[in-house]
Protein backbone atom coordinates (compact mmCIF):
# COMPACT_ATOMS: atom_id res chain seq x y z
CA UNK A 1 0.00 0.00 0.00
CA UNK A 2 3.20 2.39 0.34
CA UNK A 3 3.53 2.24 -3.68
CA UNK A 4 -0.29 2.76 -3.89
CA UNK A 5 0.09 5.95 -1.80
CA UNK A 6 3.15 7.16 -3.12
CA UNK A 7 2.21 6.56 -6.37
CA UNK A 8 -1.15 8.43 -6.30
CA UNK A 9 0.19 11.35 -4.62
CA UNK A 10 3.09 11.09 -7.53
CA UNK A 11 0.13 10.92 -9.98
CA UNK A 12 -1.67 14.32 -8.28
CA UNK A 13 1.50 16.12 -8.15
CA UNK A 14 1.76 16.33 -12.10
CA UNK A 15 -1.28 18.83 -11.95
CA UNK A 16 -1.08 20.16 -8.10
CA UNK A 17 2.58 21.82 -8.25
CA UNK A 18 2.96 23.02 -4.78
CA UNK A 19 2.80 18.99 -3.77
CA UNK A 20 6.34 18.37 -2.32
CA UNK A 21 8.28 15.65 -0.67
CA UNK A 22 10.91 15.49 2.21
CA UNK A 23 12.47 11.80 3.52
CA UNK A 24 15.04 11.65 6.08
CA UNK A 25 16.64 9.14 3.95
CA UNK A 26 13.90 6.34 3.75
CA UNK A 27 11.98 5.28 0.34
CA UNK A 28 14.19 3.41 -1.22
CA UNK A 29 12.22 1.92 -4.47
CA UNK A 30 9.03 3.91 -3.38
CA UNK A 31 10.41 7.53 -3.63
CA UNK A 32 12.67 7.47 -6.73
CA UNK A 33 9.48 8.22 -9.22
CA UNK A 34 8.91 11.02 -7.52
CA UNK A 35 12.24 12.44 -7.43
CA UNK A 36 13.09 11.89 -10.76
CA UNK A 37 9.71 13.71 -12.30
CA UNK A 38 10.01 16.67 -9.37
CA UNK A 39 13.11 17.27 -8.66
CA UNK A 40 12.94 20.61 -7.32
CA UNK A 41 10.16 19.78 -4.98
CA UNK A 42 11.76 16.58 -3.43
CA UNK A 43 13.99 17.01 -0.53
CA UNK A 44 16.77 14.34 0.88
CA UNK A 45 17.19 15.75 4.21
CA UNK A 46 19.42 13.03 5.82
CA UNK A 47 19.04 10.92 8.39
CA UNK A 48 17.28 13.85 10.31
CA UNK A 49 13.14 13.41 11.25
CA UNK A 50 13.64 16.47 13.47
CA UNK A 51 14.36 18.24 11.14
CA UNK A 52 12.21 16.99 8.45
CA UNK A 53 9.57 17.75 10.67
CA UNK A 54 10.31 21.57 11.05
CA UNK A 55 11.19 22.13 7.36
CA UNK A 56 8.24 20.81 6.30
CA UNK A 57 6.25 23.21 8.38
CA UNK A 58 8.31 26.11 6.90
CA UNK A 59 7.44 24.61 3.39
CA UNK A 60 4.20 24.74 4.01
CA UNK A 61 3.93 27.49 5.83
CA UNK A 62 4.91 29.05 2.00
CA UNK A 63 2.26 27.99 0.08
CA UNK A 64 2.93 24.13 -0.27
CA UNK A 65 1.32 21.01 0.08
CA UNK A 66 4.08 18.81 2.25
CA UNK A 67 4.61 15.05 2.79
CA UNK A 68 7.04 13.48 4.97
CA UNK A 69 8.21 10.35 4.80
CA UNK A 70 9.84 7.85 7.32
CA UNK A 71 9.33 4.43 9.38
CA UNK A 72 6.53 4.18 12.03
CA UNK A 73 7.84 5.83 15.01
CA UNK A 74 10.91 8.13 13.30
CA UNK A 75 8.33 10.69 11.20
CA UNK A 76 5.87 10.71 14.33
CA UNK A 77 7.33 9.48 17.95
CA UNK A 78 11.03 10.98 17.20
CA UNK A 79 9.89 14.48 16.10
CA UNK A 80 6.69 14.78 18.05
CA UNK A 81 7.25 18.25 19.87
CA UNK A 82 8.45 19.84 16.23
CA UNK A 83 5.19 17.78 14.92
CA UNK A 84 2.51 19.95 17.78
CA UNK A 85 4.60 23.22 17.67
CA UNK A 86 5.83 23.63 13.86
CA UNK A 87 2.90 21.88 12.19
CA UNK A 88 -0.06 22.05 13.97
CA UNK A 89 0.28 25.27 16.25
CA UNK A 90 0.98 26.93 12.52
CA UNK A 91 -1.88 24.44 10.84
CA UNK A 92 0.92 24.07 8.33
CA UNK A 93 -0.45 21.67 5.54
CA UNK A 94 1.30 18.69 5.91
CA UNK A 95 1.36 14.98 5.87
CA UNK A 96 3.08 12.84 7.74
CA UNK A 97 3.39 9.16 6.32
CA UNK A 98 4.44 6.42 8.11
CA UNK A 99 5.55 3.08 6.74
CA UNK A 100 5.54 0.51 8.95
CA UNK A 101 2.35 0.47 10.77
CA UNK A 102 2.43 -1.92 13.53
CA UNK A 103 3.93 -5.50 13.53
CA UNK A 104 4.92 -4.61 9.41
CA UNK A 105 8.53 -5.17 10.94
CA UNK A 106 7.72 -7.57 13.11
CA UNK A 107 11.42 -9.70 13.23
CA UNK A 108 12.93 -6.02 13.33
CA UNK A 109 12.05 -5.39 16.99
CA UNK A 110 10.80 -2.59 19.29
CA UNK A 111 12.56 -0.02 17.55
CA UNK A 112 10.40 -0.48 14.51
CA UNK A 113 6.65 -1.53 16.19
CA UNK A 114 5.12 1.53 15.87
CA UNK A 115 1.91 0.56 18.60
CA UNK A 116 1.56 3.89 20.22
CA UNK A 117 1.61 6.36 16.92
CA UNK A 118 -2.15 6.59 16.47
CA UNK A 119 -2.96 7.53 20.11
CA UNK A 120 0.15 10.32 19.73
CA UNK A 121 -0.72 11.66 16.66
CA UNK A 122 -4.60 11.58 17.40
CA UNK A 123 -4.19 13.87 20.75
CA UNK A 124 -2.31 16.94 19.16
CA UNK A 125 -4.93 19.22 18.28
CA UNK A 126 -6.05 19.40 14.48
CA UNK A 127 -3.60 16.38 13.36
CA UNK A 128 -5.93 13.89 11.39
CA UNK A 129 -5.52 10.20 11.36
CA UNK A 130 -5.77 8.05 8.99
CA UNK A 131 -4.79 4.19 8.95
CA UNK A 132 -6.31 2.29 5.52
CA UNK A 133 -6.38 -1.05 5.50
CA UNK A 134 -5.46 -1.93 2.01
CA UNK A 135 -4.02 -0.44 -1.20
CA UNK A 136 -7.42 0.74 -2.43
CA UNK A 137 -8.09 3.01 1.11
CA UNK A 138 -4.35 4.18 0.79
CA UNK A 139 -5.28 5.51 -2.70
CA UNK A 140 -8.17 7.39 -1.00
CA UNK A 141 -6.03 8.33 1.63
CA UNK A 142 -3.91 9.83 -0.64
CA UNK A 143 -7.05 11.77 -2.53
CA UNK A 144 -7.85 13.27 0.63
CA UNK A 145 -5.01 14.72 2.49
CA UNK A 146 -4.08 16.30 -0.57
CA UNK A 147 -7.52 17.63 -0.92
CA UNK A 148 -7.77 18.40 3.10
CA UNK A 149 -6.55 21.56 4.53
CA UNK A 150 -4.17 20.78 7.45
CA UNK A 151 -1.98 18.31 9.47
CA UNK A 152 -2.47 14.77 8.81
CA UNK A 153 -1.02 11.72 9.61
CA UNK A 154 -0.81 8.43 6.98
CA UNK A 155 -0.38 5.55 8.66
CA UNK A 156 1.09 2.75 6.23
CA UNK A 157 1.93 -0.32 6.26
CA UNK A 158 4.26 -2.15 3.61
CA UNK A 159 3.62 -3.66 0.01
CA UNK A 160 1.61 -6.21 -1.39
CA UNK A 161 -0.90 -5.73 1.39
CA UNK A 162 -4.14 -7.90 -0.49
CA UNK A 163 -7.84 -5.83 -1.84
CA UNK A 164 -9.98 -6.52 1.69
CA UNK A 165 -13.08 -5.75 0.27
CA UNK A 166 -15.33 -4.73 -2.50
CA UNK A 167 -16.42 -0.64 -2.08
CA UNK A 168 -19.23 1.30 -3.17
CA UNK A 169 -20.20 4.48 -2.38
CA UNK A 170 -17.11 4.50 -0.34
CA UNK A 171 -16.14 7.53 1.64
CA UNK A 172 -12.56 6.91 3.61
CA UNK A 173 -13.88 9.10 6.24
CA UNK A 174 -16.78 7.16 7.10
CA UNK A 175 -17.13 3.58 8.70
CA UNK A 176 -17.86 0.89 5.88
CA UNK A 177 -19.58 -2.34 6.76
CA UNK A 178 -18.55 -5.12 4.68
CA UNK A 179 -21.37 -7.36 6.17
CA UNK A 180 -24.93 -7.62 6.07
CA UNK A 181 -25.60 -5.85 9.02
CA UNK A 182 -27.41 -8.52 11.07
CA UNK A 183 -25.13 -9.44 13.47
CA UNK A 184 -24.99 -9.64 17.21
CA UNK A 185 -21.38 -8.01 17.30
CA UNK A 186 -19.97 -5.28 15.71
CA UNK A 187 -16.09 -5.75 14.81
CA UNK A 188 -14.30 -2.28 14.03
CA UNK A 189 -10.85 -1.88 12.34
CA UNK A 190 -8.15 0.10 10.78
CA UNK A 191 -5.35 -0.93 9.06
CA UNK A 192 -4.51 -4.43 7.42
CA UNK A 193 -5.46 -6.17 10.71
CA UNK A 194 -8.82 -6.03 8.89
CA UNK A 195 -7.88 -8.94 7.24
CA UNK A 196 -7.61 -11.08 10.34
CA UNK A 197 -10.82 -9.38 11.25
CA UNK A 198 -12.79 -10.82 7.92
CA UNK A 199 -11.02 -14.01 8.37
CA UNK A 200 -11.89 -13.96 12.49
CA UNK A 201 -16.03 -13.47 11.40
CA UNK A 202 -16.02 -16.02 8.92
CA UNK A 203 -14.60 -18.54 11.56
CA UNK A 204 -17.21 -17.27 14.14
CA UNK A 205 -20.05 -17.67 10.63
CA UNK A 206 -19.26 -21.12 10.63
CA UNK A 207 -20.20 -22.08 13.88
CA UNK A 208 -23.31 -19.80 13.90
CA UNK A 209 -22.16 -16.52 15.62
CA UNK A 210 -22.70 -13.58 13.11
CA UNK A 211 -20.51 -10.32 13.68
CA UNK A 212 -20.73 -7.35 11.47
CA UNK A 213 -17.31 -5.97 10.15
CA UNK A 214 -16.48 -2.08 10.26
CA UNK A 215 -13.69 -0.55 8.43
CA UNK A 216 -12.62 2.94 10.02
CA UNK A 217 -9.57 3.78 8.52
CA UNK A 218 -10.57 7.76 9.49
CA UNK A 219 -9.37 7.63 13.25
CA UNK A 220 -9.29 11.28 13.65
CA UNK A 221 -11.98 12.79 13.24
CA UNK A 222 -13.86 9.84 13.87
CA UNK A 223 -17.18 9.07 12.26
CA UNK A 224 -19.57 9.18 15.54
CA UNK A 225 -22.71 9.71 13.77
CA UNK A 226 -22.11 6.12 12.09
CA UNK A 227 -20.64 4.89 16.01
CA UNK A 228 -23.41 6.50 17.32
CA UNK A 229 -26.32 4.09 15.18
CA UNK A 230 -23.17 1.13 15.98
CA UNK A 231 -23.76 0.95 19.55
CA UNK A 232 -27.41 1.70 19.73
CA UNK A 233 -27.85 -1.71 17.11
CA UNK A 234 -25.23 -3.87 18.66
CA UNK A 235 -24.62 -5.74 21.65
CA UNK A 236 -21.60 -6.21 21.38
CA UNK A 237 -18.82 -3.89 19.92
CA UNK A 238 -14.89 -5.00 19.29
CA UNK A 239 -12.39 -2.07 17.95
CA UNK A 240 -9.28 -4.22 16.77
CA UNK A 241 -6.19 -2.55 15.78
CA UNK A 242 -2.47 -3.02 15.49
CA UNK A 243 -1.72 -0.88 18.34
CA UNK A 244 -1.88 -0.04 21.70
CA UNK A 245 -5.63 -0.10 23.23
CA UNK A 246 -4.85 2.69 25.16
CA UNK A 247 -5.58 6.10 23.03
CA UNK A 248 -5.83 4.04 19.33
CA UNK A 249 -8.76 3.41 17.48
CA UNK A 250 -10.20 1.82 20.66
CA UNK A 251 -9.36 4.67 22.64
CA UNK A 252 -11.06 7.06 20.52
CA UNK A 253 -13.97 4.78 20.43
CA UNK A 254 -14.46 4.37 24.07
CA UNK A 255 -13.94 8.29 24.51
CA UNK A 256 -16.87 8.82 21.85
CA UNK A 257 -19.20 5.59 23.80
CA UNK A 258 -18.93 6.98 27.34
CA UNK A 259 -20.72 10.13 26.35
CA UNK A 260 -23.52 7.58 25.43
CA UNK A 261 -24.66 6.03 28.79
CA UNK A 262 -27.89 4.90 27.28
CA UNK A 263 -26.35 2.60 24.56
CA UNK A 264 -27.03 -0.59 24.14
CA UNK A 265 -23.20 -2.05 23.26
CA UNK A 266 -20.69 -3.31 25.72
CA UNK A 267 -17.18 -2.05 24.17
CA UNK A 268 -14.16 -4.52 24.04
CA UNK A 269 -10.62 -3.40 22.78
CA UNK A 270 -8.55 -6.01 21.16
CA UNK A 271 -4.72 -5.33 20.16
CA UNK A 272 -1.68 -4.77 22.75
CA UNK A 273 -2.67 -4.65 26.09
CA UNK A 274 -0.64 -1.34 27.33
CA UNK A 275 2.96 -3.59 26.90
CA UNK A 276 5.44 -4.14 24.57
CA UNK A 277 6.24 -6.60 21.82
CA UNK A 278 9.31 -8.17 22.90
CA UNK A 279 9.12 -11.79 21.38
CA UNK A 280 11.05 -12.21 18.37
CA UNK A 281 8.53 -12.75 15.49
CA UNK A 282 7.24 -11.65 11.80
CA UNK A 283 3.73 -10.18 11.41
CA UNK A 284 1.52 -13.04 11.88
CA UNK A 285 3.25 -14.02 14.15
CA UNK A 286 3.57 -11.52 16.40
CA UNK A 287 -0.78 -10.73 15.74
CA UNK A 288 -1.12 -14.38 17.14
CA UNK A 289 0.78 -13.82 20.26
CA UNK A 290 -0.70 -10.40 21.06
CA UNK A 291 -3.89 -11.57 20.34
CA UNK A 292 -5.11 -10.16 16.98
CA UNK A 293 -4.65 -12.92 14.44
CA UNK A 294 -7.82 -14.27 12.86
CA UNK A 295 -8.38 -17.37 15.68
CA UNK A 296 -7.42 -15.20 18.72
CA UNK A 297 -10.30 -12.63 17.39
CA UNK A 298 -12.59 -14.94 16.96
CA UNK A 299 -11.58 -17.03 20.44
CA UNK A 300 -11.94 -13.24 22.22
CA UNK A 301 -15.70 -12.53 20.26
CA UNK A 302 -16.83 -16.15 20.90
CA UNK A 303 -15.72 -15.70 24.65
CA UNK A 304 -17.31 -12.62 25.10
CA UNK A 305 -20.63 -12.76 23.39
CA UNK A 306 -21.36 -16.43 24.17
CA UNK B 1 13.57 55.87 13.03
CA UNK B 2 17.68 54.89 13.12
CA UNK B 3 18.76 52.26 14.24
CA UNK B 4 20.74 53.05 17.40
CA UNK B 5 16.87 55.01 18.17
CA UNK B 6 15.06 51.34 17.83
CA UNK B 7 17.69 49.87 19.86
CA UNK B 8 17.14 52.19 22.40
CA UNK B 9 13.20 52.12 22.40
CA UNK B 10 13.32 48.11 22.19
CA UNK B 11 15.69 48.62 25.49
CA UNK B 12 12.93 50.79 27.34
CA UNK B 13 10.00 48.23 26.11
CA UNK B 14 11.37 45.84 26.77
CA UNK B 15 12.44 46.81 30.64
CA UNK B 16 8.78 48.18 31.13
CA UNK B 17 6.97 45.17 29.92
CA UNK B 18 9.42 42.79 31.74
CA UNK B 19 8.68 45.09 34.93
CA UNK B 20 5.08 45.39 34.20
CA UNK B 21 4.21 41.85 33.86
CA UNK B 22 6.74 40.44 36.00
CA UNK B 23 8.07 38.15 33.49
CA UNK B 24 11.41 36.61 32.55
CA UNK B 25 14.40 36.78 30.13
CA UNK B 26 15.28 40.69 29.99
CA UNK B 27 18.93 39.20 29.92
CA UNK B 28 18.13 37.87 26.93
CA UNK B 29 15.94 40.40 24.76
CA UNK B 30 18.79 42.93 25.84
CA UNK B 31 21.57 41.07 24.07
CA UNK B 32 19.36 40.95 20.77
CA UNK B 33 18.53 44.49 20.47
CA UNK B 34 21.45 45.60 18.37
CA UNK B 35 20.73 43.07 16.20
CA UNK B 36 17.06 43.47 15.62
CA UNK B 37 17.30 46.79 15.48
CA UNK B 38 19.99 46.93 12.59
CA UNK B 39 17.82 44.39 10.76
CA UNK B 40 14.53 45.97 10.94
CA UNK B 41 15.64 49.61 10.12
CA UNK B 42 18.18 48.58 7.44
CA UNK B 43 18.47 44.83 6.27
CA UNK B 44 14.75 43.09 6.00
CA UNK B 45 12.48 44.45 2.89
CA UNK B 46 9.13 44.39 5.10
CA UNK B 47 6.16 46.61 4.90
CA UNK B 48 4.46 47.28 7.98
CA UNK B 49 1.19 47.87 5.66
CA UNK B 50 1.57 44.53 4.30
CA UNK B 51 3.34 42.35 6.38
CA UNK B 52 1.96 39.22 4.51
CA UNK B 53 3.26 40.16 1.12
CA UNK B 54 4.55 37.18 -0.86
CA UNK B 55 8.34 39.19 -1.62
CA UNK B 56 8.78 40.28 1.72
CA UNK B 57 11.99 39.12 3.60
CA UNK B 58 11.56 36.45 6.14
CA UNK B 59 12.87 36.67 9.84
CA UNK B 60 11.97 33.91 12.03
CA UNK B 61 12.72 34.57 15.93
CA UNK B 62 13.91 31.09 16.85
CA UNK B 63 15.21 32.28 20.40
CA UNK B 64 11.57 32.81 21.10
CA UNK B 65 12.22 33.46 25.33
CA UNK B 66 13.35 36.79 24.12
CA UNK B 67 10.19 37.59 22.20
CA UNK B 68 9.58 40.85 24.00
CA UNK B 69 12.21 42.37 21.91
CA UNK B 70 10.89 41.41 18.56
CA UNK B 71 6.94 42.87 20.02
CA UNK B 72 8.96 46.12 20.57
CA UNK B 73 10.16 46.64 16.91
CA UNK B 74 7.36 45.48 15.66
CA UNK B 75 5.07 47.98 17.29
CA UNK B 76 7.70 50.86 16.96
CA UNK B 77 7.80 49.45 13.24
CA UNK B 78 4.08 50.13 12.71
CA UNK B 79 3.25 46.56 12.71
CA UNK B 80 0.37 47.02 15.51
CA UNK B 81 -0.26 49.90 17.50
CA UNK B 82 2.21 50.42 20.83
CA UNK B 83 -0.59 50.38 23.00
CA UNK B 84 -0.80 46.59 22.70
CA UNK B 85 2.79 46.36 24.36
CA UNK B 86 0.91 46.78 27.57
CA UNK B 87 -0.67 43.96 27.28
CA UNK B 88 1.89 41.66 27.50
CA UNK B 89 1.67 38.51 29.69
CA UNK B 90 -1.54 39.52 30.66
CA UNK B 91 -4.72 37.18 30.32
CA UNK B 92 -6.21 37.22 27.02
CA UNK B 93 -3.54 39.35 25.43
CA UNK B 94 -2.18 37.94 22.51
CA UNK B 95 1.41 38.32 23.29
CA UNK B 96 2.76 35.34 24.92
CA UNK B 97 5.60 35.57 26.89
CA UNK B 98 7.50 32.79 23.89
CA UNK B 99 6.92 34.81 20.94
CA UNK B 100 3.43 33.71 19.09
CA UNK B 101 2.36 34.77 15.99
CA UNK B 102 -1.21 34.38 15.94
CA UNK B 103 -2.87 38.00 15.96
CA UNK B 104 0.61 39.37 15.89
CA UNK B 105 1.12 40.99 12.57
CA UNK B 106 4.43 40.67 11.56
CA UNK B 107 5.45 37.88 13.32
CA UNK B 108 6.06 34.47 11.25
CA UNK B 109 6.36 32.10 13.56
CA UNK B 110 5.48 30.78 16.63
CA UNK B 111 8.75 29.58 18.60
CA UNK B 112 10.06 28.90 22.05
CA UNK B 113 10.96 25.63 22.27
CA UNK B 114 14.77 25.98 21.04
CA UNK B 115 15.83 24.57 17.98
CA UNK B 116 12.72 24.72 16.20
CA UNK B 117 12.32 28.10 14.33
CA UNK B 118 15.45 27.95 12.74
CA UNK B 119 14.99 24.48 10.80
CA UNK B 120 11.28 26.23 10.31
CA UNK B 121 12.98 29.13 8.48
CA UNK B 122 15.18 26.78 6.39
CA UNK B 123 12.30 24.69 5.54
CA UNK B 124 11.05 28.63 4.13
CA UNK B 125 14.32 29.56 2.70
CA UNK B 126 14.09 26.41 0.67
CA UNK B 127 10.30 27.03 -0.45
CA UNK B 128 11.82 29.94 -1.88
CA UNK B 129 14.77 28.52 -3.80
CA UNK B 130 12.28 25.89 -5.30
CA UNK B 131 10.35 28.67 -6.76
CA UNK B 132 12.90 30.93 -7.52
CA UNK B 133 11.45 33.41 -5.30
CA UNK B 134 14.34 36.27 -4.44
CA UNK B 135 13.59 36.89 -1.39
CA UNK B 136 15.86 36.35 1.79
CA UNK B 137 14.84 34.25 5.26
CA UNK B 138 16.72 35.54 8.64
CA UNK B 139 16.72 33.98 11.44
CA UNK B 140 18.15 34.36 15.13
CA UNK B 141 19.16 31.76 17.10
CA UNK B 142 20.76 31.50 20.76
CA UNK B 143 24.71 30.02 21.89
CA UNK B 144 22.35 28.18 24.18
CA UNK B 145 19.94 27.14 21.64
CA UNK B 146 23.14 25.21 19.73
CA UNK B 147 22.98 22.77 22.25
CA UNK B 148 19.85 21.51 20.43
CA UNK B 149 21.16 18.70 18.20
CA UNK B 150 18.31 20.02 15.27
CA UNK B 151 20.10 22.78 15.04
CA UNK B 152 23.07 21.08 13.29
CA UNK B 153 20.52 19.17 11.73
CA UNK B 154 19.32 22.44 9.60
CA UNK B 155 23.23 23.46 9.36
CA UNK B 156 23.67 20.25 7.27
CA UNK B 157 20.57 20.53 5.39
CA UNK B 158 21.24 24.41 4.55
CA UNK B 159 24.37 23.76 3.05
CA UNK B 160 23.42 20.77 1.18
CA UNK B 161 20.71 22.74 -0.67
CA UNK B 162 23.18 25.81 -0.85
CA UNK B 163 20.86 27.93 0.93
CA UNK B 164 22.32 31.09 -0.26
CA UNK B 165 19.30 33.42 0.62
CA UNK B 166 19.31 32.24 4.05
CA UNK B 167 21.38 33.77 7.10
CA UNK B 168 21.63 32.13 10.78
CA UNK B 169 22.23 35.41 13.21
CA UNK B 170 24.00 33.80 16.11
CA UNK B 171 23.59 35.69 19.78
CA UNK B 172 26.20 34.48 21.51
CA UNK B 173 25.92 36.43 24.36
CA UNK B 174 28.08 33.52 26.23
CA UNK B 175 25.32 32.78 28.84
CA UNK B 176 22.72 30.06 28.96
CA UNK B 177 20.10 28.91 31.43
CA UNK B 178 22.41 27.52 34.22
CA UNK B 179 25.16 29.77 33.54
CA UNK B 180 28.21 29.95 31.12
CA UNK B 181 27.90 28.51 27.99
CA UNK B 182 31.57 27.78 28.00
CA UNK B 183 31.25 25.65 31.72
CA UNK B 184 27.63 24.06 31.07
CA UNK B 185 28.18 22.77 27.67
CA UNK B 186 30.80 24.32 25.37
CA UNK B 187 30.42 25.90 21.98
CA UNK B 188 33.35 27.07 21.24
CA UNK B 189 34.98 27.44 18.52
CA UNK B 190 32.13 28.17 16.76
CA UNK B 191 32.88 29.89 14.09
CA UNK B 192 34.95 27.15 12.73
CA UNK B 193 31.92 24.70 13.60
CA UNK B 194 29.65 26.40 11.55
CA UNK B 195 32.48 26.80 8.83
CA UNK B 196 33.23 23.05 8.74
CA UNK B 197 29.46 22.43 7.78
CA UNK B 198 29.74 24.26 4.76
CA UNK B 199 28.80 27.83 6.06
CA UNK B 200 29.70 31.31 5.30
CA UNK B 201 30.84 32.81 8.15
CA UNK B 202 31.19 36.30 9.88
CA UNK B 203 32.31 36.79 13.12
CA UNK B 204 31.19 40.28 14.90
CA UNK B 205 33.71 40.95 17.61
CA UNK B 206 31.07 43.60 18.70
CA UNK B 207 27.78 42.23 18.44
CA UNK B 208 26.29 45.23 20.12
CA UNK B 209 27.44 47.45 17.66
CA UNK B 210 25.85 48.40 15.01
CA UNK B 211 28.23 49.55 12.09
CA UNK B 212 29.78 45.94 13.01
CA UNK B 213 26.40 44.28 12.37
CA UNK B 214 26.11 46.30 9.28
CA UNK B 215 29.26 45.41 7.89
CA UNK B 216 28.19 41.80 8.57
CA UNK B 217 24.79 42.34 7.16
CA UNK B 218 26.13 43.49 4.02
CA UNK B 219 28.64 40.71 3.18
CA UNK B 220 27.05 38.30 0.33
CA UNK B 221 27.28 34.67 0.00
CA UNK B 222 27.45 32.96 -3.32
CA UNK B 223 26.09 29.18 -2.84
CA UNK B 224 26.33 28.97 0.56
CA UNK B 225 24.10 29.99 3.78
CA UNK B 226 25.72 32.47 5.81
CA UNK B 227 25.90 32.81 9.27
CA UNK B 228 26.85 35.77 11.35
CA UNK B 229 27.86 35.10 15.06
CA UNK B 230 27.63 38.02 16.96
CA UNK B 231 29.24 38.52 20.34
CA UNK B 232 27.55 39.99 22.15
CA UNK B 233 26.59 40.84 26.10
CA UNK B 234 23.92 39.32 28.10
CA UNK B 235 22.08 42.36 29.60
CA UNK B 236 23.59 44.86 27.74
CA UNK B 237 22.57 48.38 28.42
CA UNK B 238 21.71 48.09 32.44
CA UNK B 239 25.23 48.02 34.15
CA UNK B 240 23.65 45.27 37.05
CA UNK B 241 22.40 43.36 34.36
CA UNK B 242 25.18 42.58 32.26
CA UNK B 243 26.77 39.34 32.40
CA UNK B 244 24.66 38.33 34.99
CA UNK B 245 22.65 34.90 34.79
CA UNK B 246 19.80 36.38 37.49
CA UNK B 247 18.36 38.36 35.07
CA UNK B 248 17.54 35.74 32.96
CA UNK B 249 15.12 34.85 35.67
CA UNK B 250 14.28 38.14 37.32
CA UNK B 251 12.09 41.28 36.37
CA UNK B 252 13.64 44.77 37.83
CA UNK B 253 11.25 46.03 40.55
CA UNK B 254 11.93 48.82 42.74
CA UNK B 255 15.09 50.42 42.99
CA UNK B 256 16.56 47.87 40.15
CA UNK B 257 13.51 49.57 38.08
CA UNK B 258 14.68 53.23 39.08
CA UNK B 259 17.67 52.44 38.19
CA UNK B 260 17.47 50.06 35.09
CA UNK B 261 15.22 53.43 33.68
CA UNK B 262 17.53 56.16 34.79
CA UNK B 263 20.80 54.38 32.95
CA UNK B 264 18.51 54.40 30.12
CA UNK B 265 17.77 57.30 30.14
CA UNK B 266 20.80 58.67 30.58
CA UNK B 267 22.17 57.44 27.23
CA UNK B 268 18.86 58.00 25.05
CA UNK B 269 20.03 58.76 21.34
Amino acid sequence: MRNTFINKITEMAQNNKKIMVVTADLGYSVLEGFRDLYPSRYFNVGISEQAMASVAGGLALEGNIVITYSIGNFSTLRCIEQIRNDICYHNANVKIVSVGGGFSYGQLGMSHHATEDIAMMRTIPGMKVLVPSDPEEAAAAAEYVINTDGPCYIRLAKNREPKLYDKTDYKLDKMYRLTSGNGKAALISCGPVLKNVISAAEILESENIIADIYSSPCVSPLDTASLKEIIDSYDFVFTVEEHNVTGGLGGAVAEVISGYPDRKAVLHRLGLQNCFASIVGDHDYLCEQYGISAGKIADAVRGIIK
Amino acid sequence: MNSEELAWKIRKHSVDMVHESHASHIGAALSAADILAVLYTEVLNINPESPDSDDRDRFVMSKGHAGVAVYSVLAEMGFFPVKWLSTYYQNGSNLSGHISHKNVPGVEISTGSLGHGCVMACGMAMAAKSADKLHHVYTLVGDGECNEGSVWEMAMIASRFKLDNFTVIVDRNGMQAMGYCEDIMPTAPMASKWESFGWSVTEVGDGNNHEQLRRAFAISSTGKPKCIIANTVKGKGISFMENNLLWHYRDPQGEFYEKAIKELEACRP
